[in-house]
């Protein structure tokens, strides 16, 4: 089952995306990336993913799996002699799946909402709200950490993967509104995990550099703007 | 050691009816604790102080939270009579599937019933869009993973039994015989089941409480 050939459907600026590459680079499954165009989607995209119509999608022999999260634990469940990715016990998988949950229902969604601000006072407030949330992943990872490097342990797990992927979007806010998000007062243990994770071998060639990511979603902006003229 | 195990519920949360079923389809024996979401206990607090939502399910003192979260734990922890496909790829499919049921149907519904009746048609359109997509899932299924009930059946539960009570308060039938043969069929199957229809909350309790909060929404976004 693990020979069959392996694509992913994305593009290099999706949080999304990141993950399943991590996750990918952690297993190391030889892939064939397709990068897709969100403005003008292909008919592959369109026929893997009627539902959703969006990216990421790992096409696995001609089986589609989509949305982010559930593709990493496929992945983990496929490729079992790989590092495992969700930790063993059920009540810690249990705990890596809420704040997945979390950071996906309540946390990420602010990121691109920030990107999204009109204006300044719109723009502080939702900033604010990103800082009370990185607050609570401190405490979540000082307690699954348990004072090893990641989330996972010793080796990056299910939500390294998860948070890490918003790694690229984060560090690009900071950059753009010139403000620290992760600080060494408020969130010391996240920014030293920040680093470890970014320079890990399965992240360090995945998450954008702020600079870059910045100048792309600036342009995706002002086409899906032209386009919805 | 018997390990003691406790859930966290209103009566009519139907996101804890979905550990109610589990539990009981795997013979797991817990204490129900009924919460007041208006004033809720310490207890909850302390074991959800993210959300302070129902269900919470309480094992040997340590909880589990978010119910599509608790229904996989409970799937991992009590392996006997598996709720979820073994299959890598079913099992994606499965969780997809209970998010679609989560993020998309269960939203679009909620919005149509809480709509005014200038913007009922446009809400409709999209409630009756997602349950297409999940009346097609169900061709050739009497439970979306076969023949007997599995953990998208407890993600889509609500349909069984919510609904209805919806579409009575809003006098509008959306999944009716003619245009969702199998999803009607479903819900039969599903009431019937003797694990499911023993724990259905009081349906003249379940239209009171959700006619009051129709009222409260549509009062709220009616200018003044």
């Amino acid at each position: 089952m693990a020979t069959k050939p392996v694509k992913l459907l994305g593009f290099w600026d999706s949080p999304y995306v990141n993950r399943v590459q991590f996750a990918l680079n952690l297993k190391s499954i030889d892939h064939e990336f397709i990068e897709e165009n969100i403005l003008s989607k292909s008919e592959l995209l369109l026929r893997s993913n009627p539902v959703q119509k969006k990216i990421p999608v790992l096409i696995h022999g001609d089986e589609p799996i989509c949305e982010s999260l559930n593709i990493v634990q496929y992945i983990d469940e496929v490729w079992t002699d790989g590092p495992s990715i969700l930790p063993s016990h059920p009540r810690d998988r249990a705990m890596s799946r809420f704040w997945a949950a979390y950071i996906d229902e309540k946390w990420l969604p602010l990121l691109w909402e920030v990107y999204e601000a009109k204006e300044e006072d719109s723009r502080t407030t939702l900033l604010e709200k990103v800082r009370e949330g990185l607050v609570l992943l401190e405490a979540a990872f000082v307690k699954c950490s348990k004072g090893k490097a990641f989330f996972g342990g010793d080796s990056i797990g299910y939500l390294d993967i998860a948070l890490g992927g918003c790694l690229g979007w984060l560090k690009g806010i900071e950059k753009l509104a010139s403000v620290k998000l992760l600080d060494e007062t408020k969130t010391p243990a996240l920014l030293g995990w920040a680093e470890t994770f970014c320079s890990n071998e399965a992240a360090k060639n995945v998450v954008p550099e702020p600079e870059k990511l910045n100048k792309c979603l600036k342009e995706f902006q002002a086409q899906a703007a032209a386009a919805t003229k | 050691m018997a390990e003691e195990v406790k859930l966290f519920r209103t009566w009519s949360s139907p996101y804890a009816l979905r550990i109610v079923w589990a539990l009981k389809l795997k013979g797991i024996e817990y204490e129900t604790i009924f919460e007041d979401l208006t004033n809720k206990s310490p207890s909850l607090l302390q074991y959800n102080p993210t959300h302070g939502k129902v269900p919470v399910l309480v094992r040997d003192g340590k909880p589990v939270c978010e119910s599509l979260v608790i229904l996989e734990y409970v799937d991992e922890t009590w392996k006997h009579n598996p709720l979820l496909p073994q299959d890598p790829y079913e099992k994606s499919m499965a969780r997809f599937w209970a998010n679609f049921g989560d993020d998309k149907l269960m939203k679009s519904i909620w919005q149509l019933f809480i709509a005014h009746e200038k913007d009922q048609d446009v809400a409709a359109v999209a409630a009756l869009e997602n349950l297409k997509i999940v009346e097609e899932q169900l061709k050739g299924k009497k439970f979306f993973h076969g023949e007997t009930i599995g953990y998208l059946d407890l993600a889509f539960g609500w349909i069984a039994n919510l609904v209805s009570i919806l579409e009575e308060i809003m006098s509008l039938k959306l999944v009716d015989g003619e245009r969702f043969p199998h999803l009607s069929s479903w819900i039969q199957h599903f009431i019937d089941a003797p694990v499911i229809r023993d724990c259905w909350p009081p349906r003249d309790k379940m239209i009171i409480k959700f006619q009051v909060m129709r009222e409260n929404y549509l009062a709220a976004a009616t200018p003044k």
